[in-house]
Protein backbone atom coordinates (compact mmCIF):
# COMPACT_ATOMS: atom_id res chain seq x y z
CA UNK A 1 0.00 0.00 0.00
CA UNK A 2 1.40 3.55 -1.40
CA UNK A 3 0.90 6.07 1.49
CA UNK A 4 -0.06 9.03 0.36
CA UNK A 5 -0.97 10.56 3.99
CA UNK A 6 0.97 13.21 5.96
CA UNK A 7 2.35 14.19 9.17
CA UNK A 8 -0.22 16.27 11.45
CA UNK A 9 1.77 17.77 14.12
CA UNK A 10 -0.30 19.98 16.62
CA UNK A 11 0.36 22.04 19.46
CA UNK A 12 -0.83 23.32 22.44
CA UNK A 13 -4.36 24.63 20.01
CA UNK A 14 -6.60 26.97 21.88
CA UNK A 15 -9.72 28.43 20.34
CA UNK A 16 -12.35 31.10 21.05
CA UNK A 17 -15.38 32.41 18.21
CA UNK A 18 -14.49 36.08 19.76
CA UNK A 19 -12.45 37.77 22.55
CA UNK A 20 -15.58 38.28 24.66
CA UNK A 21 -16.43 34.57 24.03
CA UNK A 22 -14.99 31.52 26.47
CA UNK A 23 -12.10 29.55 25.33
CA UNK A 24 -13.95 26.90 22.73
CA UNK A 25 -11.00 23.60 23.23
CA UNK A 26 -7.61 24.74 24.68
CA UNK A 27 -4.21 22.92 24.67
CA UNK A 28 -5.04 20.28 22.11
CA UNK A 29 -2.10 18.13 21.21
CA UNK A 30 -2.47 16.19 18.37
CA UNK A 31 0.48 14.08 16.39
CA UNK A 32 -0.12 11.24 13.98
CA UNK A 33 1.81 9.84 11.27
CA UNK A 34 1.06 9.61 7.58
CA UNK A 35 -2.12 7.42 6.51
CA UNK A 36 -3.14 7.09 10.26
CA UNK A 37 -6.86 7.08 11.02
CA UNK A 38 -7.66 9.39 13.45
CA UNK A 39 -11.16 9.45 15.62
CA UNK A 40 -12.14 12.26 17.85
CA UNK A 41 -15.14 11.39 20.11
CA UNK A 42 -16.90 13.95 22.08
CA UNK A 43 -19.80 15.41 23.41
CA UNK A 44 -21.52 17.78 21.49
CA UNK A 45 -20.15 21.35 22.50
CA UNK A 46 -16.61 20.13 23.15
CA UNK A 47 -15.14 21.96 20.31
CA UNK A 48 -14.61 18.43 17.93
CA UNK A 49 -16.09 20.24 15.26
CA UNK A 50 -14.22 23.74 15.60
CA UNK A 51 -11.40 21.75 15.88
CA UNK A 52 -11.53 19.86 12.63
CA UNK A 53 -12.74 23.10 10.83
CA UNK A 54 -9.71 24.62 12.10
CA UNK A 55 -7.33 21.69 10.52
CA UNK A 56 -9.46 22.06 7.73
CA UNK A 57 -8.37 25.83 7.35
CA UNK A 58 -11.61 26.94 7.10
CA UNK A 59 -11.66 28.72 10.67
CA UNK A 60 -8.89 31.24 12.14
CA UNK A 61 -8.53 32.84 15.42
CA UNK A 62 -6.24 30.05 17.35
CA UNK A 63 -3.28 29.63 19.17
CA UNK A 64 -0.79 27.27 18.82
CA UNK A 65 0.74 25.47 16.47
CA UNK A 66 -0.97 23.38 13.39
CA UNK A 67 1.38 21.61 10.97
CA UNK A 68 0.37 19.26 7.53
CA UNK A 69 3.11 17.65 6.48
CA UNK A 70 5.62 20.56 8.13
CA UNK A 71 3.50 23.14 6.34
CA UNK A 72 0.85 26.13 8.60
CA UNK A 73 -2.56 25.58 8.04
CA UNK A 74 -3.55 29.31 7.02
CA UNK A 75 -6.38 28.37 4.32
CA UNK A 76 -8.22 25.80 2.56
CA UNK A 77 -6.59 23.36 0.10
CA UNK A 78 -7.20 20.89 -1.44
CA UNK A 79 -4.72 18.24 0.18
CA UNK A 80 -6.46 18.15 3.13
CA UNK A 81 -10.59 18.47 1.98
CA UNK A 82 -13.72 18.44 4.48
CA UNK A 83 -16.62 16.00 4.27
CA UNK A 84 -19.28 17.67 6.41
CA UNK A 85 -22.36 16.25 8.36
CA UNK A 86 -24.45 17.08 4.95
CA UNK A 87 -23.52 16.27 2.15
CA UNK A 88 -24.58 19.82 0.93
CA UNK A 89 -24.21 18.59 -3.09
CA UNK A 90 -24.82 21.60 -5.48
CA UNK A 91 -28.08 20.68 -6.63
CA UNK A 92 -28.03 22.43 -10.16
CA UNK A 93 -25.23 19.80 -11.32
CA UNK A 94 -25.36 15.76 -11.75
CA UNK A 95 -23.83 13.76 -9.75
CA UNK A 96 -20.57 13.48 -12.43
CA UNK A 97 -20.50 17.63 -12.05
CA UNK A 98 -20.64 17.35 -8.31
CA UNK A 99 -18.15 14.95 -8.11
CA UNK A 100 -15.86 16.92 -11.23
CA UNK A 101 -16.22 20.49 -9.45
CA UNK A 102 -12.77 20.63 -7.15
CA UNK A 103 -11.17 19.45 -10.39
CA UNK A 104 -12.95 22.49 -12.52
CA UNK A 105 -11.72 24.88 -10.12
CA UNK A 106 -8.32 23.24 -10.00
CA UNK A 107 -8.40 24.29 -13.68
CA UNK A 108 -7.71 20.58 -15.00
CA UNK A 109 -8.55 19.85 -18.44
CA UNK A 110 -12.25 18.17 -19.92
CA UNK A 111 -10.78 15.14 -20.97
CA UNK A 112 -8.59 14.77 -17.53
CA UNK A 113 -11.34 15.01 -15.04
CA UNK A 114 -13.91 12.81 -17.26
CA UNK A 115 -11.64 10.30 -16.48
CA UNK A 116 -10.47 11.11 -13.11
CA UNK A 117 -14.93 11.79 -11.87
CA UNK A 118 -15.27 8.07 -14.30
CA UNK A 119 -12.36 6.30 -11.77
CA UNK A 120 -14.39 8.10 -8.35
CA UNK A 121 -17.15 7.42 -8.81
CA UNK A 122 -16.68 3.70 -9.47
CA UNK A 123 -14.30 3.79 -6.29
CA UNK A 124 -18.09 4.97 -4.32
CA UNK A 125 -20.12 2.59 -6.55
CA UNK A 126 -21.92 4.82 -8.06
CA UNK A 127 -21.41 4.42 -11.69
CA UNK A 128 -24.96 3.92 -12.39
CA UNK A 129 -26.34 7.50 -11.23
CA UNK A 130 -23.66 9.41 -12.89
CA UNK A 131 -25.67 10.96 -14.85
CA UNK A 132 -28.59 11.90 -12.50
CA UNK A 133 -29.80 14.95 -10.96
CA UNK A 134 -28.49 14.83 -7.22
CA UNK A 135 -32.12 15.58 -6.04
CA UNK A 136 -33.01 12.18 -7.31
CA UNK A 137 -30.79 10.17 -5.06
CA UNK A 138 -31.19 9.17 -1.18
CA UNK A 139 -29.18 10.10 1.96
CA UNK A 140 -26.73 7.83 1.70
CA UNK A 141 -25.94 7.97 -2.41
CA UNK A 142 -25.67 11.72 -1.44
CA UNK A 143 -23.44 11.06 1.07
CA UNK A 144 -21.28 8.76 -1.63
CA UNK A 145 -21.44 11.55 -4.11
CA UNK A 146 -19.76 14.02 -1.27
CA UNK A 147 -17.42 11.03 -0.28
CA UNK A 148 -16.48 10.94 -4.24
CA UNK A 149 -16.22 14.87 -4.55
CA UNK A 150 -13.95 14.73 -1.56
CA UNK A 151 -11.55 12.12 -2.75
CA UNK A 152 -11.38 13.23 -6.33
CA UNK A 153 -8.89 15.70 -5.12
CA UNK A 154 -6.49 13.06 -4.18
CA UNK A 155 -5.92 14.44 -1.02
CA UNK A 156 -3.77 13.71 1.45
CA UNK A 157 -5.96 14.04 4.73
CA UNK A 158 -9.79 13.25 4.28
CA UNK A 159 -11.69 15.32 7.45
CA UNK A 160 -14.85 14.00 8.16
CA UNK A 161 -17.49 15.98 10.09
CA UNK A 162 -19.56 13.17 11.14
CA UNK A 163 -20.79 12.67 8.06
CA UNK A 164 -22.61 9.07 8.63
CA UNK A 165 -25.13 10.57 11.77
CA UNK A 166 -27.98 11.62 9.78
CA UNK A 167 -28.59 7.91 7.90
CA UNK A 168 -30.06 5.05 8.70
CA UNK A 169 -28.06 2.30 10.33
CA UNK A 170 -27.56 0.00 7.35
CA UNK A 171 -25.80 2.90 4.83
CA UNK A 172 -23.76 4.13 7.82
CA UNK A 173 -22.62 0.51 8.49
CA UNK A 174 -21.87 0.12 5.09
CA UNK A 175 -20.57 3.80 3.98
CA UNK A 176 -18.18 3.32 7.39
CA UNK A 177 -16.57 0.06 6.14
CA UNK A 178 -16.61 1.40 2.54
CA UNK A 179 -14.42 4.89 3.97
CA UNK A 180 -12.03 2.57 6.07
CA UNK A 181 -11.52 0.84 3.41
CA UNK A 182 -10.77 3.25 0.60
CA UNK A 183 -8.71 5.64 2.81
CA UNK A 184 -6.64 2.46 3.63
CA UNK A 185 -6.11 1.54 -0.06
CA UNK A 186 -5.40 5.02 -1.28
CA UNK A 187 -3.11 5.45 2.11
CA UNK A 188 -4.44 8.96 2.84
CA UNK A 189 -4.67 10.05 6.82
CA UNK A 190 -8.20 10.18 7.86
CA UNK A 191 -9.72 12.67 10.31
CA UNK A 192 -12.90 12.44 11.98
CA UNK A 193 -15.31 13.84 14.78
CA UNK A 194 -18.46 11.47 15.90
CA UNK A 195 -19.94 11.34 19.17
CA UNK A 196 -20.20 7.48 18.11
CA UNK A 197 -18.41 4.84 20.04
CA UNK A 198 -19.20 1.97 17.53
CA UNK A 199 -18.22 4.22 14.62
CA UNK A 200 -14.72 4.97 16.32
CA UNK A 201 -14.11 1.61 16.93
CA UNK A 202 -14.78 0.39 13.87
CA UNK A 203 -13.01 3.29 11.41
CA UNK A 204 -9.87 4.79 13.66
CA UNK A 205 -6.29 3.45 13.99
CA UNK A 206 -6.48 5.82 17.47
CA UNK A 207 -9.13 7.56 18.94
CA UNK A 208 -9.18 10.51 21.23
CA UNK A 209 -11.62 11.30 23.36
CA UNK A 210 -12.50 15.08 23.66
CA UNK A 211 -14.18 16.27 26.97
CA UNK A 212 -14.98 19.04 29.20
CA UNK A 213 -15.56 23.48 28.39
CA UNK A 214 -13.20 24.46 26.82
CA UNK A 215 -12.67 20.95 25.74
CA UNK A 216 -9.52 19.56 25.86
CA UNK A 217 -7.99 15.93 25.30
CA UNK A 218 -8.89 13.86 27.74
CA UNK A 219 -7.41 10.23 26.57
CA UNK A 220 -5.41 8.76 23.40
CA UNK A 221 -6.32 5.08 22.83
CA UNK A 222 -4.95 2.81 20.14
CA UNK A 223 -7.12 0.86 18.61
CA UNK A 224 -4.92 -1.82 16.64
CA UNK A 225 -7.66 -4.45 15.56
CA UNK A 226 -7.02 -5.66 12.16
CA UNK A 227 -9.15 -5.21 9.13
CA UNK A 228 -12.29 -6.14 8.25
CA UNK A 229 -14.06 -4.81 11.60
CA UNK A 230 -17.32 -5.90 12.27
CA UNK A 231 -18.92 -4.88 15.17
CA UNK A 232 -20.27 -8.36 16.38
CA UNK A 233 -16.94 -9.44 16.54
CA UNK A 234 -15.57 -10.24 20.43
CA UNK A 235 -12.30 -8.07 19.77
CA UNK A 236 -14.52 -5.05 18.69
CA UNK A 237 -16.92 -5.35 21.26
CA UNK A 238 -14.47 -5.51 23.76
CA UNK A 239 -12.03 -2.13 22.37
CA UNK A 240 -16.10 -0.93 22.32
CA UNK A 241 -16.57 -1.27 26.07
CA UNK A 242 -13.01 -0.25 26.90
CA UNK A 243 -13.33 2.89 24.86
CA UNK A 244 -16.91 3.35 26.76
CA UNK A 245 -15.26 3.18 30.46
CA UNK A 246 -12.78 5.76 29.18
CA UNK A 247 -15.03 8.27 27.83
CA UNK A 248 -17.73 8.15 30.96
CA UNK A 249 -14.25 8.57 32.89
CA UNK A 250 -13.03 11.34 30.73
CA UNK A 251 -16.84 12.81 31.03
CA UNK A 252 -16.97 12.95 34.01
CA UNK A 253 -13.33 13.56 34.93
CA UNK A 254 -13.88 16.86 33.23
CA UNK A 255 -17.04 17.45 34.89
CA UNK A 256 -15.09 16.86 38.52
CA UNK A 257 -12.03 18.78 37.06
CA UNK A 258 -10.01 15.30 37.69
CA UNK A 259 -7.29 14.59 35.14
CA UNK A 260 -7.84 10.87 33.89
CA UNK A 261 -4.52 10.60 32.30
CA UNK A 262 -2.54 8.48 35.52
CA UNK A 263 -5.84 5.60 35.21
CA UNK A 264 -4.58 5.16 31.81
CA UNK A 265 -1.06 6.39 32.04
CA UNK A 266 0.44 3.07 30.03
CA UNK A 267 -2.61 3.46 26.93
CA UNK A 268 -1.74 7.04 26.83
CA UNK A 269 1.90 6.66 26.07
CA UNK A 270 1.73 4.07 24.06
CA UNK A 271 -0.68 5.94 21.40
CA UNK A 272 1.69 8.89 21.56
CA UNK A 273 4.30 7.04 21.07
CA UNK A 274 2.87 5.32 17.83
CA UNK A 275 1.61 8.86 16.69
CA UNK A 276 5.33 10.85 16.41
CA UNK A 277 7.09 7.94 14.65
CA UNK B 1 -42.99 -23.04 -13.34
CA UNK B 2 -44.69 -20.91 -11.12
CA UNK B 3 -41.96 -18.40 -10.53
CA UNK B 4 -42.32 -18.21 -14.36
CA UNK B 5 -46.07 -17.70 -13.87
CA UNK B 6 -45.45 -15.12 -11.04
CA UNK B 7 -43.08 -13.11 -13.24
CA UNK B 8 -45.61 -12.73 -16.18
CA UNK B 9 -48.06 -11.61 -13.96
CA UNK B 10 -45.91 -8.90 -12.42
CA UNK B 11 -44.72 -7.54 -15.95
CA UNK B 12 -48.27 -7.36 -16.81
CA UNK B 13 -49.31 -5.27 -13.79
CA UNK B 14 -46.27 -3.26 -14.30
CA UNK B 15 -47.34 -2.87 -17.60
CA UNK B 16 -51.05 -1.85 -16.49
CA UNK B 17 -49.51 0.81 -14.01
CA UNK B 18 -47.67 2.16 -16.86
CA UNK B 19 -50.66 2.37 -19.41
CA UNK B 20 -52.76 3.80 -16.24
CA UNK B 21 -50.20 6.74 -15.36
CA UNK B 22 -49.92 7.08 -19.41
CA UNK B 23 -53.99 7.27 -19.99
CA UNK B 24 -53.75 9.85 -16.70
CA UNK B 25 -51.13 11.85 -18.09
CA UNK B 26 -52.76 12.10 -21.27
CA UNK B 27 -56.21 13.01 -19.55
CA UNK B 28 -54.23 15.65 -17.99
CA UNK B 29 -53.06 17.37 -20.99
CA UNK B 30 -56.25 16.97 -22.60
CA UNK B 31 -57.99 18.90 -19.87
CA UNK B 32 -55.78 21.44 -19.67
CA UNK B 33 -55.81 22.12 -23.31
CA UNK B 34 -59.70 22.23 -23.12
CA UNK B 35 -59.42 24.26 -20.34
CA UNK B 36 -57.03 26.54 -22.30
CA UNK B 37 -59.15 26.58 -25.44
CA UNK B 38 -62.18 27.42 -23.42
CA UNK B 39 -60.38 30.55 -21.65
CA UNK B 40 -59.92 32.05 -24.93
CA UNK B 41 -63.40 31.21 -26.50
CA UNK B 42 -65.53 32.91 -23.65
CA UNK B 43 -63.35 35.85 -23.63
CA UNK B 44 -63.65 35.91 -27.55
CA UNK B 45 -67.51 35.28 -26.98
CA UNK B 46 -67.77 37.93 -24.53
CA UNK B 47 -65.96 40.09 -27.07
CA UNK B 48 -68.43 39.25 -29.47
CA UNK B 49 -71.14 39.95 -27.43
CA UNK B 50 -70.05 43.43 -26.43
CA UNK B 51 -69.49 44.23 -29.90
CA UNK B 52 -72.88 42.92 -30.74
CA UNK B 53 -74.54 45.14 -27.94
CA UNK B 54 -72.46 48.49 -29.26
CA UNK B 55 -73.52 47.75 -33.14
CA UNK B 56 -77.18 47.50 -31.95
CA UNK B 57 -77.04 50.91 -30.06
CA UNK B 58 -77.98 53.76 -32.42
CA UNK B 59 -75.68 55.73 -29.82
CA UNK B 60 -72.67 53.58 -29.86
CA UNK B 61 -73.06 52.18 -33.74
CA UNK B 62 -70.41 53.76 -34.98
CA UNK B 63 -67.78 51.95 -32.59
CA UNK B 64 -68.70 48.87 -34.32
CA UNK B 65 -64.97 48.30 -35.86
CA UNK B 66 -64.13 47.44 -32.10
CA UNK B 67 -65.66 44.56 -32.73
CA UNK B 68 -64.62 40.96 -33.09
CA UNK B 69 -65.16 39.89 -37.04
CA UNK B 70 -64.09 43.40 -37.73
CA UNK B 71 -60.54 43.23 -36.23
CA UNK B 72 -60.21 39.79 -37.54
CA UNK B 73 -60.61 41.17 -41.12
CA UNK B 74 -58.14 44.00 -39.77
CA UNK B 75 -55.62 41.93 -39.51
CA UNK B 76 -54.76 41.07 -43.07
CA UNK B 77 -54.85 44.59 -44.46
CA UNK B 78 -52.11 45.21 -41.43
CA UNK B 79 -50.02 42.52 -42.03
CA UNK B 80 -49.73 42.95 -45.86
CA UNK B 81 -49.11 47.22 -45.03
CA UNK B 82 -46.38 45.32 -42.93
CA UNK B 83 -47.75 47.60 -39.65
CA UNK B 84 -47.47 44.99 -37.86
CA UNK B 85 -44.09 43.46 -38.54
CA UNK B 86 -42.72 47.08 -37.85
CA UNK B 87 -44.41 47.80 -35.10
CA UNK B 88 -43.36 44.97 -33.65
CA UNK B 89 -39.73 45.49 -34.60
CA UNK B 90 -39.31 49.28 -33.39
CA UNK B 91 -40.91 47.93 -30.02
CA UNK B 92 -39.06 44.53 -30.04
CA UNK B 93 -35.60 46.29 -30.19
CA UNK B 94 -36.49 49.02 -27.67
CA UNK B 95 -37.65 46.15 -24.98
CA UNK B 96 -35.10 44.67 -25.87
CA UNK B 97 -32.54 47.45 -25.01
CA UNK B 98 -34.42 48.58 -22.52
CA UNK B 99 -34.51 45.09 -20.28
CA UNK B 100 -30.62 44.49 -21.39
CA UNK B 101 -30.13 47.40 -19.25
CA UNK B 102 -32.22 46.74 -16.74
CA UNK B 103 -30.63 43.26 -16.52
CA UNK B 104 -27.13 43.86 -16.82
CA UNK B 105 -27.80 46.48 -13.83
CA UNK B 106 -30.33 44.43 -12.03
CA UNK B 107 -28.00 41.57 -11.38
CA UNK B 108 -24.95 43.66 -10.00
CA UNK B 109 -26.90 45.67 -7.94
CA UNK B 110 -29.02 42.36 -6.41
CA UNK B 111 -25.78 40.72 -5.63
CA UNK B 112 -24.58 43.89 -4.17
CA UNK B 113 -27.74 44.01 -1.93
CA UNK B 114 -27.45 40.07 -0.89
CA UNK B 115 -23.29 40.23 -0.32
CA UNK B 116 -22.81 43.52 1.68
CA UNK B 117 -24.97 44.62 4.08
CA UNK B 118 -23.46 47.90 4.10
CA UNK B 119 -25.16 48.53 0.72
CA UNK B 120 -28.13 47.36 2.17
CA UNK B 121 -28.30 49.69 4.80
CA UNK B 122 -27.46 52.42 2.60
CA UNK B 123 -29.60 51.90 -0.82
CA UNK B 124 -32.41 50.77 1.00
CA UNK B 125 -34.49 53.95 1.70
CA UNK B 126 -33.36 55.36 -1.75
CA UNK B 127 -34.17 52.20 -3.93
CA UNK B 128 -37.13 51.92 -2.34
CA UNK B 129 -38.55 55.45 -2.85
CA UNK B 130 -37.05 55.46 -6.57
CA UNK B 131 -39.15 51.84 -7.10
CA UNK B 132 -42.53 53.83 -5.66
CA UNK B 133 -42.10 56.63 -8.37
CA UNK B 134 -44.08 55.43 -11.54
CA UNK B 135 -42.17 55.12 -14.62
CA UNK B 136 -44.08 57.33 -16.80
CA UNK B 137 -43.64 60.28 -14.45
CA UNK B 138 -40.22 60.21 -15.75
CA UNK B 139 -40.90 60.64 -19.24
CA UNK B 140 -40.77 64.88 -19.36
CA UNK B 141 -37.03 64.37 -17.37
CA UNK B 142 -36.22 61.68 -19.79
CA UNK B 143 -37.08 63.79 -22.97
CA UNK B 144 -35.10 66.90 -21.54
CA UNK B 145 -31.79 64.92 -20.67
CA UNK B 146 -31.88 62.64 -23.93
CA UNK B 147 -31.42 63.63 -27.20
CA UNK B 148 -33.70 61.41 -28.84
CA UNK B 149 -37.37 60.17 -27.87
CA UNK B 150 -36.35 56.59 -28.88
CA UNK B 151 -33.34 57.21 -25.93
CA UNK B 152 -36.00 58.66 -23.31
CA UNK B 153 -38.39 55.24 -23.61
CA UNK B 154 -35.24 52.99 -23.27
CA UNK B 155 -34.30 55.27 -20.24
CA UNK B 156 -38.13 54.68 -19.01
CA UNK B 157 -37.81 50.74 -19.76
CA UNK B 158 -34.86 50.28 -17.98
CA UNK B 159 -36.24 52.11 -14.85
CA UNK B 160 -38.95 50.41 -14.35
CA UNK B 161 -37.92 47.42 -15.20
CA UNK B 162 -34.28 47.59 -13.24
CA UNK B 163 -35.96 46.79 -9.52
CA UNK B 164 -37.80 43.41 -10.40
CA UNK B 165 -33.99 41.93 -11.46
CA UNK B 166 -32.26 43.37 -8.42
CA UNK B 167 -35.07 42.50 -5.78
CA UNK B 168 -35.10 39.05 -7.22
CA UNK B 169 -31.65 38.44 -7.51
CA UNK B 170 -31.26 39.99 -3.57
CA UNK B 171 -34.32 37.50 -2.70
CA UNK B 172 -32.36 35.31 -4.45
CA UNK B 173 -29.17 35.13 -2.63
CA UNK B 174 -30.37 35.37 0.59
CA UNK B 175 -31.68 31.82 0.43
CA UNK B 176 -28.29 30.27 -0.72
CA UNK B 177 -26.82 27.92 1.47
CA UNK B 178 -24.09 29.32 3.28
CA UNK B 179 -22.45 25.77 3.46
CA UNK B 180 -22.16 25.87 -0.34
CA UNK B 181 -19.68 28.44 -0.60
CA UNK B 182 -17.58 26.29 2.52
CA UNK B 183 -17.84 23.00 0.37
CA UNK B 184 -16.60 25.09 -2.73
CA UNK B 185 -13.65 26.90 -0.97
CA UNK B 186 -12.64 23.34 0.67
CA UNK B 187 -12.87 22.45 -3.12
CA UNK B 188 -10.59 24.92 -4.17
CA UNK B 189 -12.77 28.02 -5.11
CA UNK B 190 -11.76 31.12 -6.10
CA UNK B 191 -14.28 34.18 -6.15
CA UNK B 192 -14.34 34.21 -9.64
CA UNK B 193 -15.55 30.41 -9.48
CA UNK B 194 -17.65 31.20 -6.47
CA UNK B 195 -19.44 33.61 -8.56
CA UNK B 196 -19.85 31.98 -11.93
CA UNK B 197 -20.05 28.20 -10.35
CA UNK B 198 -22.01 28.39 -7.08
CA UNK B 199 -23.81 31.62 -6.78
CA UNK B 200 -24.97 32.31 -10.37
CA UNK B 201 -26.79 28.88 -10.68
CA UNK B 202 -27.67 29.04 -7.17
CA UNK B 203 -30.09 31.96 -7.77
CA UNK B 204 -30.90 31.98 -11.54
CA UNK B 205 -34.40 30.85 -10.77
CA UNK B 206 -34.90 33.39 -8.91
CA UNK B 207 -33.33 35.80 -10.99
CA UNK B 208 -35.08 34.23 -13.89
CA UNK B 209 -38.42 34.89 -12.03
CA UNK B 210 -37.22 38.48 -11.47
CA UNK B 211 -36.84 38.72 -15.68
CA UNK B 212 -39.93 37.50 -16.01
CA UNK B 213 -41.35 40.20 -13.69
CA UNK B 214 -39.67 43.08 -15.26
CA UNK B 215 -40.49 42.11 -18.94
CA UNK B 216 -44.19 42.53 -17.55
CA UNK B 217 -43.69 45.39 -16.01
CA UNK B 218 -41.46 47.22 -19.34
CA UNK B 219 -44.31 45.56 -21.30
CA UNK B 220 -47.39 47.34 -19.74
CA UNK B 221 -44.66 50.96 -19.76
CA UNK B 222 -44.09 50.38 -23.28
CA UNK B 223 -46.91 51.25 -24.91
CA UNK B 224 -47.84 54.27 -23.04
CA UNK B 225 -44.45 55.40 -23.66
CA UNK B 226 -44.67 55.24 -27.29
CA UNK B 227 -47.75 57.34 -27.18
CA UNK B 228 -45.65 60.42 -27.31
CA UNK B 229 -43.26 61.49 -29.89
CA UNK B 230 -41.67 58.77 -31.90
CA UNK B 231 -43.31 57.28 -35.08
CA UNK B 232 -42.98 53.68 -34.73
CA UNK B 233 -44.00 51.16 -32.48
CA UNK B 234 -46.74 49.41 -31.03
CA UNK B 235 -48.12 52.27 -28.88
CA UNK B 236 -47.82 54.73 -31.74
CA UNK B 237 -49.48 52.15 -34.15
CA UNK B 238 -52.37 52.32 -31.57
CA UNK B 239 -52.64 55.95 -31.14
CA UNK B 240 -51.96 56.70 -34.89
CA UNK B 241 -55.25 54.12 -35.47
CA UNK B 242 -56.87 56.41 -32.98
CA UNK B 243 -56.19 59.64 -34.40
CA UNK B 244 -57.78 58.53 -38.01
CA UNK B 245 -60.40 56.44 -36.21
CA UNK B 246 -59.74 53.83 -37.08
CA UNK B 247 -60.57 51.02 -34.78
CA UNK B 248 -60.94 47.73 -36.22
CA UNK B 249 -56.73 48.67 -36.53
CA UNK B 250 -56.69 49.84 -33.01
CA UNK B 251 -58.32 46.65 -31.91
CA UNK B 252 -56.22 44.76 -33.67
CA UNK B 253 -52.74 45.96 -32.32
CA UNK B 254 -54.18 45.72 -28.79
CA UNK B 255 -54.66 42.07 -29.66
CA UNK B 256 -50.89 41.69 -31.17
CA UNK B 257 -49.70 43.35 -28.24
CA UNK B 258 -51.39 40.67 -25.75
CA UNK B 259 -50.42 38.15 -28.02
CA UNK B 260 -47.07 38.83 -28.05
CA UNK B 261 -46.71 39.90 -24.45
CA UNK B 262 -48.27 36.35 -23.76
CA UNK B 263 -45.81 34.59 -25.98
CA UNK B 264 -42.90 36.25 -23.88
CA UNK B 265 -44.25 35.76 -20.66
CA UNK B 266 -44.58 31.91 -21.50
CA UNK B 267 -41.06 32.00 -22.63
CA UNK B 268 -39.90 33.20 -19.44
CA UNK B 269 -42.07 30.63 -17.45
CA UNK B 270 -40.49 27.63 -20.10
CA UNK B 271 -37.22 29.23 -19.29
CA UNK B 272 -37.78 29.13 -15.17
CA UNK B 273 -38.41 25.53 -16.06
CA UNK B 274 -35.80 24.39 -18.45
CA UNK B 275 -33.07 26.33 -16.27
CA UNK B 276 -34.18 26.14 -12.11
CA UNK B 277 -33.21 23.67 -10.31
CA UNK B 278 -35.92 23.95 -7.64
CA UNK B 279 -37.84 20.59 -7.63
CA UNK B 280 -41.37 20.85 -7.81
CA UNK B 281 -41.37 23.50 -10.82
CA UNK B 282 -44.39 22.26 -12.21
CA UNK B 283 -46.23 23.34 -9.39
CA UNK B 284 -44.78 27.20 -9.21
Amino acid sequence: MAIRGVEIDIRGLAHRYTPKNPLTFEDVNIQASPGESLVIIGRSGCGKSTLLHIIAGLLDGYSGTLKLDKEDVKKPSSRWVMMFQAPHLFPWMTVEHNVGVGLHFAGWPKEKIRERVAETIHLVHMEEYARNNTQDLSGGQQQRVALARSLVMEPEILLLDEPFSALDAFTRAALQKDVRSISKKLGINLVMVTHDIDEAVLMADRTLVMAGSPGKIMHDLMVDLPDPRNREDQVVQDKRAHLMQIFQDAVNGALSGDSIAEKYDGAMSEANLAGIT
Amino acid sequence: MSNGDSNVITGGTLAEIEEKRSSARLKTFSKTLFNWAAGLLILFALWYLGGYLIERNPATTHFADFGPIQTLKAFPVLWEEQTIQNAIQSSGYRLSIGLGIAIACGIPIGILLGVSRTFRQLSNSPFQLLRMISPLSWEPIAVIVFVTWNQAIIFLLAIASVWPVAFATAAGLAKVDPAWFKVAKNLGAKPWHLLTQIILPAILFDILTGIRAALGVAWIVLVPAEFLGVTSGLGYSIADARETLSYDHLTAMVLVIGIIGYILDSSCALAIKRFGWHRGIDQR
